[in-house]
């Protein structure tokens, strides 16, 4: 079905403070769209995480968000420096966040876990040197 | 409602649940001059300049007052009750806001201004502050009892009125989080009632009024639709700026007084941010003010972004109670009078002795979900589709000039039929300058019309 809409950010990666926005805005408009509260919670926390990653990790980059009326698919590209393990970057704990991220209260190694964690299913296709994209869906 | 006239409009409007909400805030026709200050304060979109005049979308309005705050030509106000609404009942109770206290210069002890009430026509006053000594003494047993494990932190304090209503429209997993328990203005009135009908055998229930003195709108507002209860014990609610000056005259007048306060410190600093969190003698709380800061907060608890926080405080208004907008007294000065008169009571004079009251909520808050586009989800996306592509298509500098706080919310306006694409004077203004190109007549550079925003008359061309 190619029902569905589309919304796209721009993930500023110089920013700390407004990481975050992007899950923000996609929360409103998901509730405008009557989303149950569980469903808006999954894809803000996931989306949220994966914006902090980006700002931390990759400088920022891209996410879209293509909702439809039975799930919700997340895409966030970025072309940061990729993951060279993935496996271990899944480990709950598990973090690369340097520490004057970390004394921010950042980087705990609980980003890529909760991501899974709160999503149905989740791929990530990452090149060493050029980038990552992690593509997250959230079944209604 | 003795303030209601017929140039006040949006008095009461039907939430999604059909049930009637009557707001405190509402506007002046005849004094708005239809500027943009309002809608741009506004932290829930309710407002929208149409007709040359504001126009207050109730079921989004939460009563806040940062629009009467804001507005230069006073045509925000509060619609309140009057003391003389009341004449009719037998024994009347008046329940003063701690913030009250804060009110008078001159005031070095609480008992002038109590005796003063009772000098103004009251039969009876029961301190606020003494039901907020013991809503902290119940909190405290409820944290105590109720660990994470069984109810989720931080618990939210459900206090102000405008923070609970917030979280209902606005965040409805929150809703868990909030502490269910009356807020000390509730707690106050069913105890005068009942103190009432036991020292007044030949009262019966309905010849006694509880009227609250209130710092704020949002608190007449619940006294019309109460949180937590189907129906407040409250029955009306003044304003403290409409009864300062009466109060004033009153206690310059008196030679002794003969009400005693029974408020402690605790009772007392619950007109200031940090009073009620203060009083829970747990150092892991969080206190915040002022609507903008407080949706920041909510936002970063929804995102699960505190942690190692057991209790939240989040008040509207900035300072705490004592910035109503229905105070006389500047924020500031309230609270450092109220420091010097708590100076020295003793910390806490009230206890939780009366049995057979209960404080908790008997009602659960629902959520009142006002953003959604409709009903049925292929229509929304369909709307929000349009939203999107209509806000592509406008120049994104939330001028206001539109009447919508900013270009989204007027692309969710034109999509809901309440506005046009014409709205936004840049776009006009891209019209024009086309219309002048095709007819040849006049150039529209000498006009100055080109380059203003050049950016956004290229964007919305596309």
């Amino acid at each position: 079905m190619d029902d569905f809409v589309r919304l796209k950010y721009d993930i500023d990666g110089e920013n700390f403070t407004s990481a975050g926005e992007a899950s923000t805005m996609v929360k409103r408009n998901l509730r405008q769209m009557g989303f149950s509260p569980e469903t808006i919670r999954k894809v803000s926390v996931a989306m949220y995480e994966g914006e902090i990653n980006m700002v931390i990790h990759a400088k920022g980059g891209v996410a879209t968000v293509d909702v439809y009326d039975d799930k919700i698919v997340i895409v966030l590209a970025d072309e940061g420096p990729g993951i060279p393990d993935v496996a271990l970057a899944m480990q709950a704990g598990y973090s690369t966040a340097p520490e004057n991220i970390r004394s921010l209260g950042f980087g705990a190694g609980m980003g890529l876990p909760n991501m899974k964690k709160y999503t149905d299913e989740m791929k990530i296709d990452t090149v060493v040197g050029q980038g990552t994209t992690v593509t997250m869906t959230v079944y209604v | 409602m003795g303030e209601k006239d017929k140039n006040t409009v949006g008095n009461d409007n039907i939430n999604t649940y059909g049930e009637v909400i009557n707001h405190s805030v509402t506007l002046d026709i005849s004094k708005c001059k239809g500027c943009t200050n309002c809608i741009k304060r506004c932290p829930t979109e309710a407002i929208r300049v149409r007709d040359n005049h504001a126009q207050i979308e109730n079921a989004r309005c939460i009563d806040c007052g940062e629009c009467i705050r804001t507005c230069p030509y006073k045509a925000k106000k509060a619609i309140y009750d009057k003391f003389e609404d009341f004449e009719n009942y037998k024994y009347k109770i008046a329940l003063p806001a701690p913030a009250l206290y804060g009110q008078f210069e001159e005031l070095t002890d609480m008992d002038y201004l109590l005796t003063a009430l009772v000098e103004c026509g009251f039969d009876e006053v029961f301190e606020v502050a003494r039901a907020a000594e013991i809503a902290s003494e119940y909190t405290r047993k409820f944290l105590e009892e109720n660990g994470p494990e069984s109810f989720p932190r931080p618990v939210i304090s459900s206090a102000c009125p405008v923070v609970v209503r917030l979280i209902a429209i606005r965040y409805p997993l929150l809703r868990e989080q909030v502490l269910p328990v009356f807020a000390p203005i509730e707690i106050a009135a069913r105890i005068a009632k009942k103190e009432a009908l036991e020292k007044h055998p030949e009262l019966s229930p309905e010849d006694i009024c509880v009227l609250f003195i209130s710092p704020c709108p949002a608190k007449v507002s619940y006294v019309k639709s109460p949180l937590g209860t189907s129906r407040s014990a409250v029955d009306g609610a003044l304003s403290i700026s409409d009864f300062f000056f009466k109060l004033r005259s009153k206690i310059n007048a008196i030679k002794e007084p003969y009400v005693d306060s029974k408020s402690g410190i605790i009772g007392i600093s619950w007109a200031s941010t940090g009073g009620e969190a203060r009083a829970l003698f747990n150092d892991k709380y969080l206190a915040a003010d002022g609507i903008e800061n407080v949706i920041k907060v909510l936002d970063e608890i929804d995102n699960s972004n505190i942690r190692n926080v057991d209790f939240v405080e989040l008040n509207a208004c900035s300072g705490g109670c004592v910035g109503g907008v229905l105070n006389i007294e500047n924020p500031y000065i309230a609270k450092a009078r109220l420091q010097t008169l708590r100076r020295y009571l003793p910390v806490s004079m009230n206890r939780d002795n009366t049995s057979n009251i209960s404080y908790d909520w008997d009602e659960e808050i629902s959520y009142d979900s006002v953003s959604k586009l409709s009903n049925d989800r292929h229509e929304a996306m369909r709307k929000m589709r349009e939203i999107e592509e209509i806000s592509a298509k406008l120049p994104q500098i939330d001028c206001g000039s539109c009447g919508a706080p900013t270009c989204r919310a007027l692309a969710e306006d034109i999509v809901k039929g309440k506005a046009k694409m014409e709205n936004c004077v840049i776009v006009m203004r891209n019209k024009l300058v086309e219309f002048f190109r095709n007819h040849n007549e006049i150039d529209p550079d000498e006009l100055g019309l080109e380059n203003i925003f050049g950016d956004a008359s290229d964007k919305s061309k596309e």
